[in-house]
């Protein structure tokens, strides 16, 4: 599904190199997790992967399934099935909500060409998805994120998943800032779209969202690069010990993590 | 060379000036004023960003009338159609000029009706103080054509003028007249560019509780040239409403001069401007001054400009609250959107307050397409033109917001997505 190797990243304004060789492959119908200490560059990794400006890939690749990821404009990648689960969704002050998701439905069916989704269909469809995430009809209402407890916005990315139905889905901390319930609700969402023909990057710091969503393997990222892979105990082992172990076994001092 | 050329131009053009049939003494005193203060220059403070060398010369810059295929944006409306040929009513276009409740006559007819000739030149001269208004002046004196209407009821339906433009050197002068009675209520829609230069003025009078509604679009014609002004009284307990969506021209005045002499009026005017340098230039002035007179009056200035390829935007907005007009509330925000490095737009933001108990707030930004936004949308799979259209329309949002009645608005939104459409990369 999402082969990335040897991705080497830097920022287009400054001298400073953030990802310095990312290996990672994620196979398809499976959930793996990314954990890793601030500023290790796991965002950075997931706004690449999308098409955010700002960044310069100096080496390396990445795709997904037959699509260069690189190669693509962030609209290309999104009808390619990729979607990231913004870590701090953004407000679109004037554009209501129902408005931004048909317009990203029927971009998205276009590009791959097919028809437009009747307004009866798409309402269906919306207020089927909202309801079992909590969302209000007030919510969808109003403009995109604005005005949104933070709670609400995280969860408003799980409804645009949820519709969008994309193949490769990264999940940028979306655990952060939800309380219990909020928690449950956002991985049951998850765990709904878990099939075979998907997967999902799981960015986190937390054993706690992993209890919901089990995941296949455990990555640990620091200082730009994977530094340990494995199943679910190494996310319990980070929960318990916390990375300073993992750091000095691989030559990291904790400041520059 | 240019300031002998541009006295010239100016004395020739008010030689020329020629006082058609009717409200003969009105016409006559703003000839008088017109002389008094002369035509702007340069200079002139409220001048100095758009130059009026055009407005003033003594024939127009030919305009080529241009077609396309767009229908008539207000084509879907059940209303009362009045017709303007290059400035010329037409009969066999417009509707029969009747309505319960409303009463419409022709300017041109120089109907003597006390109604009118005490209404006539009267707010216009008015708001000659504290900013002169020279082409509004040159209006009142000259107007060749224009409607009458007095509402003494709940207008059934919209009275919609509309403005063709055929000939390339038309240069149609029109005053129209619209008096509220006690608790009347009208809307008054206006599409069309009218000519290849276009002098208009509007003085709407608007009475106790009465209510005016004003959805105006200036546009289809890349090449036209438009001087506007609107003069309105209101007074207690009314409202003015005014909306304006400009897309095409060459150049645009749109004064807007708004006297609250009643207790607890309301007076809105918003306007959403789209100018594309590409097409032509593109330069667009809204020039806005309210003055409360009376007790908690509200007034709202909401103005929204979208520019790209060199196109010029202007906005100078004033809020004058006299001595006594206590609990005013005064909003006033303007807004541009420049989608290049080409574009321009100057603000000039004014307030002048003598009583101690008011609310007024002032705005105004300049800014270029949100990027963070941006790209969240295309993101979400969203192309980057739609996505930058989509971003536009809810800029100008809250201007389109000030339109009362849904099928208005939805007719601007219908039109701005076209242009939009049009104007892409
Ligand atoms: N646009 C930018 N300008 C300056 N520094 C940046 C920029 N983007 C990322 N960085 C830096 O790159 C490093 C990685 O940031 P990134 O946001 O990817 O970390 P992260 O692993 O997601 O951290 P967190 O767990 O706190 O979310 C940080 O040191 C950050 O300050
Ligand atoms: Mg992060």
């Amino acid at each position: 599904m999402l082969d990335i190797k040897n991705l080497h990243v830097k920022l287009e304004e400054e001298d400073k190199q953030i990802l310095k060789g990312v290996n990672l492959s994620v196979e398809s119908g499976k959930v793996h997790a990314i954990m890793g200490p601030n500023g290790s560059g796991k965002s950075t990794l997931s706004y690449v992967l999308s098409g955010r400006d700002g960044y310069e890939v100096t080496e390396g690749e990445a795709h997904l399934n037959d699509t260069d990821l690189l190669d693509s404009e962030p609209e290309e990648r999104a009808a390619a099935g990729l979607f990231l689960a913004f870590q701090y969704p953004v407000e679109i002050p004037g554009v209501g909500n129902m408005t931004f998701l048909r317009t990203a439905l029927n971009a998205q069916r276009k590009a791959r060409g097919e028809e437009e989704i009747s307004a009866g269909d798409f309402l269906k469809l919306v207020r089927g998805k909202a309801k079992s995430l909590k969302i209000d009809a007030d919510m969808l209402k109003r403009p995109v994120n604005v005005g949104f407890s933070g709670g609400e916005k995280k969860r408003n990315e799980i409804l645009q998943m949820a519709i969008l139905e994309p193949k490769m889905c990264i999940l940028d901390e979306t655990d952060s800032g939800l309380d219990v319930d909020a928690m449950r609700l956002v991985a049951e969402g998850v765990n709904a779209l878990r099939d075979e023909g998907r997967s999902f990057l799981v960015i986190t710091h937390y054993q706690r969202l992993l209890d919901h969503i089990k995941p296949d393997v455990v990555h640990i990222m620091a200082d730009g690069r994977i530094i340990e892979t494995g199943g679910p105990e190494l996310a319990l082992e980070v929960e318990k010990n916390g990375y300073a172990d993992l750091l000095a076994k691989h030559g990291i001092s904790e400041v520059m993590a | 060379m240019s300031a002998v050329e541009k006295m010239t131009n100016a004395e020739t053009r008010l030689a020329r000036v020629s006082l058609p049939d009717g409200f003969g003494p009105q016409r006559r005193a703003a000839l008088d004023r017109l002389n008094a203060m002369g035509l702007p220059g340069r200079r002139d403070e409220y001048w100095r960003w758009t130059n009026p060398t055009d407005f003033i010369a003594p024939d127009p810059v030919p305009a080529a009338p241009f077609s396309d295929d767009e229908p008539e944006i207000f084509g879907e409306i059940d209303r009362l159609k009045i017709v303007f040929r290059d400035g010329v009513f037409d009969a066999e276009a417009s509707d029969d000029l009747s309505m319960s409740g409303v009463e419409i006559l022709r300017l041109a007819d120089a109907p003597d009706v006390s109604w009118a000739s005490s209404l006539y030149g009267t707010l216009e001269a008015n708001g000659q103080d504290p900013v002169k208004r020279p082409f509004a002046a040159l209006n009142t004196a000259s107007a060749t054509d224009g409607v009458l209407i007095r509402v003494t009821g709940v207008a059934e339906k919209p009275v919609s003028l509309i403005y063709t433009h055929e000939s390339e050197t038309s240069d149609p002068i029109l005053h129209h007249l619209v008096k509220l009675e006690e608790g009347a209520e009208i809307t008054v829609l206006e599409n069309g560019p009218a000519g290849a230069r276009f002098n208009k003025l509007m003085e709407v009078d608007v009475a106790k509780g009465a209510k005016f509604h004003h959805i105006r679009v200036q546009g289809r014609d890349h090449e036209r040239r438009a001087v506007t002004s609107i003069f309105t009284r209101v007074a207690e307990e009314g409202l003015f409403k005014s909306f304006t969506l400009t897309s095409n021209g060459v150049l645009t005045r749109n004064e807007c001069v708004i006297d609250i002499v009643g207790d607890d009026a309301n007076a809105h005017v918003a306007g959403a401007a789209l100018g594309d340098g590409k097409t032509g230039k593109f330069h667009h002035d809204d020039t806005v001054f309210i003055t409360h007179g009376a007790e908690r009056g509200e007034s709202r200035q909401v103005f929204k400009k979208v520019l790209k390829n060199g196109a010029e935007g202007i906005f100078q907005g004033k809020i004058l609250v006299k001595p006594g007009a206590q609990k005013t509330d005064g909003y006033q925000i303007s807004q541009s959107l420049l989608l290049d490095e080409n574009s321009q737009f100057l603000a000039k933001p004014e307030l002048e307050i003598y009583a101690d108990d008011v609310q007024c707030s002032h705005g105004s930004t300049t800014g270029a397409i949100d990027e963070t936004a941006l790209f969240y949308l295309r993101s979400r799979g969203v192309p980057e033109e739609e996505a930058t259209a989509l971003l536009v329309l809810s800029f100008v949002a809250d201007a389109i917001e000030e339109i009362e009645e849904e099928r208005f608005r939805d007719a601007i939104l219908t039109r701005l997505e076209g242009w939009l459409a049009r104007h892409r990369g």
